[in-house]
């Protein structure tokens, strides 16, 4: 065994201990999703079966102040589980607590609690940020005072306080996903679910989420985001759950899954042992 | 938040995206009023051009072999005589067929008094016969010769008098009352005109704002927020109802303004009708359950669809069973007296209008009508919150 080996599995042994001593925000006990594969996307999959089990029996484990990253190819069931999580979507079998409280049997309760982000959400192009801002606020009982500081604050923090009263049909792709993370976070959430947070956008503008992510984290929220992008996770989680065909093969720390290489080496390699050598 | 303050924020912002689009508010509320007043005004200035008579152009009427004492006859009416001592075949076949043209061609046989005196209708012979060539194509001949020969019969009748029918116009003969008459008549054709309007108002909004929003993705961003789903679906109907009602409002004065210059109804001796407060109320109530119960079908129907066009293609059959209902009181007469059949969804709303312009109006069928519609509408109410939680309807590919 190598030096920086023994330094990881050090690591790793601290952090477990560590992981003792944390509170747990988020829960996941064995969800499952299947759906109904449509003729269109039977041929798309080249499939004859007429279901697809996108999630299959995950579970994994969230701790407050952390950045916890769901790490899988597309298609793998990324989005569908937090999704889940959101209760956009109901699962077949199982539940998840977040923060001590069901998915399944309090969704309104854990809409309140998460700020939630995905491609899937869109702004109406008829409104302005400054008004959809307000708008969301109401819906998420923010106090009107508290919800202008927080808008200011935001705008300000994103670059929107510029195009505050811009509609969101004139604004540029970027600008469009700051304000929707901005949106997200309108009533200041404790749990904060990103779905690939950065596609799409421009390395300033990416680098403008990341920065706020660790911040978000340095103020003691808690962050679940899904991506493909290695180098994302590597910059910002603290632990990683590796989704491969809807099954959770690995969730660690991220130097415990690394287990000494980078991450995009050890994914591969997880890749590999999990299709069999299939492509 | 409390449920009513998540409902009136959904409405404030329905409110604010249709009110704020100026393209939108011209489109469903202001453009059906002004259509349908230009179209009908346009009908009206077009009838009263192509088949009245114009007034300003004489009407000349060439007179042939006509005794003189029944010049009287035609004193007091606007046209000018004219002895005709030329060919008439100059007339019948050259003027006469101009459309444009402003005469009529009368003839009487020759010693007309004379074959008249000696005619006697039992002996089977042809009667003596008057000619008159007119152009039913031209307004002012065809008034002439309907003028004519009223005037002629008239006097025919006096010829061999023995009784009359009905004489003198001081009498009311008939004990109708012109209101009536005329409710009976707008009670067959004003719920079916109603209905439709209130449906094309529906149909303007409702599914834009349904099927509209899952096809923009902006549905889901609202089912993340901690609103309950029945919130939402209360806040669309409540505010779809308004636009709807807006719309509806708009047509129906381009109709009522319309109307008069249609049927030139300052030419016509047209009764005003004795419609009460009680009557207005309870058309009112009417109008804003049916159309809260109209709202709540096409939303229904919406929220299955994927797309606004689908949504308007699978609205179409509800479309034409309320057109067929809307037609039923013309066809069956006269309102229903079973309360029954006042739960039955838009039929009672059409037979409870037809009883109020009919000076019918029985509050207890408004009553039915009004609850049942407000039933049925906390039922898809209920539907659609149901609806907004499927993900197989909100999120089914």
């Amino acid at each position: 065994m190598n030096s920086s080996v023994r330094t990881d599995v050090a690591a790793g042994k601290k952090e477990e201990n560590m992981e003792e001593t944390k509170e747990e925000i988020l829960k996941v006990e064995g969800v499952s999703k299947t759906f109904r594969l449509g003729k269109k996307q039977q041929r798309i999959e080249r499939t004859k079966e007429k279901y697809k089990r996108a999630v299959d029996d995950l579970s994994f484990t969230a701790y407050r102040g952390e950045i916890f990253g769901l790490l899988g190819p597309n298609g793998a069931g990324k989005t569908t589980t937090l999704r889940m999580l959101a209760t956009l979507i109901k699962p077949d079998k199982g539940d998840a607590l977040v923060d001590g409280i069901s998915v399944v049997n309090q969704p309104d309760a854990v809409r309140a609690r998460i700020g939630f982000l995905t491609s899937e959400l869109k702004l109406e192009d008829f409104f302005t940020p400054n008004y959809l801002f307000d708008f969301f606020a109401r819906l998420h009982n923010v106090d009107p005072a508290v919800a202008n500081e927080r808008k200011e604050l935001l705008f300000k923090r994103f670059g929107i306080d510029n195009f505050a009263e811009v509609k969101i049909a004139n604004l540029s792709t970027g600008m469009k996903q700051k304000t929707s993370i901005v949106i997200s976070l309108v009533h200041d959430p404790d749990i904060i679910i990103f779905d690939e947070p950065t596609n799409g956008l421009d390395v300033l503008t990416a680098r403008t989420v990341t920065d706020f992510l660790m911040e978000l984290r340095d103020e003691g929220k808690s962050i679940i985001l899904s991506t493909h992008i290695f180098s994302l996770v590597e910059r910002l989680c603290d632990r990683v759950g590796i989704i491969i065909d809807g099954q959770l093969t690995h969730c660690d720390t991220l130097a415990a899954v690394c287990d000494g290489m980078t991450l995009e080496d050890r994914f591969f390699e997880i890749y590999k042992e999990k299709k069999g050598g299939e492509e | 938040m409390s449920r009513k303050n998540n409902v009136w924020t959904i409405v404030r912002k329905e409110y604010a995206r249709f009110f704020g689009d100026r393209a939108m508010v011209f489109t469903a509320v202001l453009m059906p009023g002004l259509i349908i007043y230009c179209i009908y005004a346009l009908m009206g200035n077009n009838m009263e051009k192509n088949y009245l008579p114009d007034e300003t152009t004489p009407t000349v009427v060439f007179v042939n072999n006509m005794p003189t004492q029944m010049a009287p006859l035609f004193d007091s009416l606007p046209y000018q005589l004219v002895q005709c001592n030329f060919n008439p075949m100059d007339i019948i076949h050259d003027s006469l067929p101009d459309k444009h043209c402003s005469m009529v061609y009368l003839s009487f046989p020759s010693h007309f008094d004379s074959l008249v005196e000696h005619y006697d209708p039992q002996s089977g012979e042809t009667a003596p016969n008057i000619q008159i060539y007119y152009n039913s194509a031209s307004p002012n001949s065809q008034a002439a010769y309907e003028t004519l020969a009223s005037v002629l019969n008239a006097w025919e009748t006096t010829l061999c008098n023995r009784f009359d029918i009905n004489a003198g116009n001081d009498v009311h003969y008939d004990v109708a009352d012109d209101d009536e008459m005329l409710g009976n008549l707008l009670g067959q054709l004003i719920p079916m005109l109603l209905l439709m309007l209130l449906f094309s108002g529906c149909m303007a909004v409702a599914p834009t704002s349904i099927a509209g929003e899952k096809e923009r993705g902006t549905i889901a961003t609202l089912l993340v927020t901690p609103m309950r789903r029945s919130e939402l679906a209360t806040g669309k109907i409540l505010s779809l109802s308004t636009f709807a009602l807006l719309s509806g409002l708009s047509s129906f004065l381009g109709i009522i303004l319309s109307l008069p210059r249609m049927l030139h109804a300052d030419e016509m001796d047209m009764p005003t009708l004795g419609y009460n407060v009680v009557d207005y109320a309870a058309l009112l109530f009417i109008i804003l359950s049916t159309v809260l119960v109209m709202v709540s079908a096409i939303s229904l129907i919406s929220a299955f669809a994927k797309s606004v066009k689908t949504a308007t293609t699978m609205v179409t059959p509800l479309m034409v069973i309320i057109m067929f209902i809307g037609m039923l009181p013309m066809m069956a007469g006269e309102t229903t007296d079973n309360l029954a059949l006042y739960l039955l969804p838009f039929y009672n709303s059409v037979e409870a209008m037809s009883g109020i312009f009919s000076f019918e109006t029985s509050l207890l069928h408004v009553f039915v009508t009004v609850v049942a519609n407000l039933a049925y509408t906390t039922l898809a109410i209920f539907g659609l919150t149901k609806m907004f939680g499927s993900e197989k309807v909100m999120f089914g590919k």
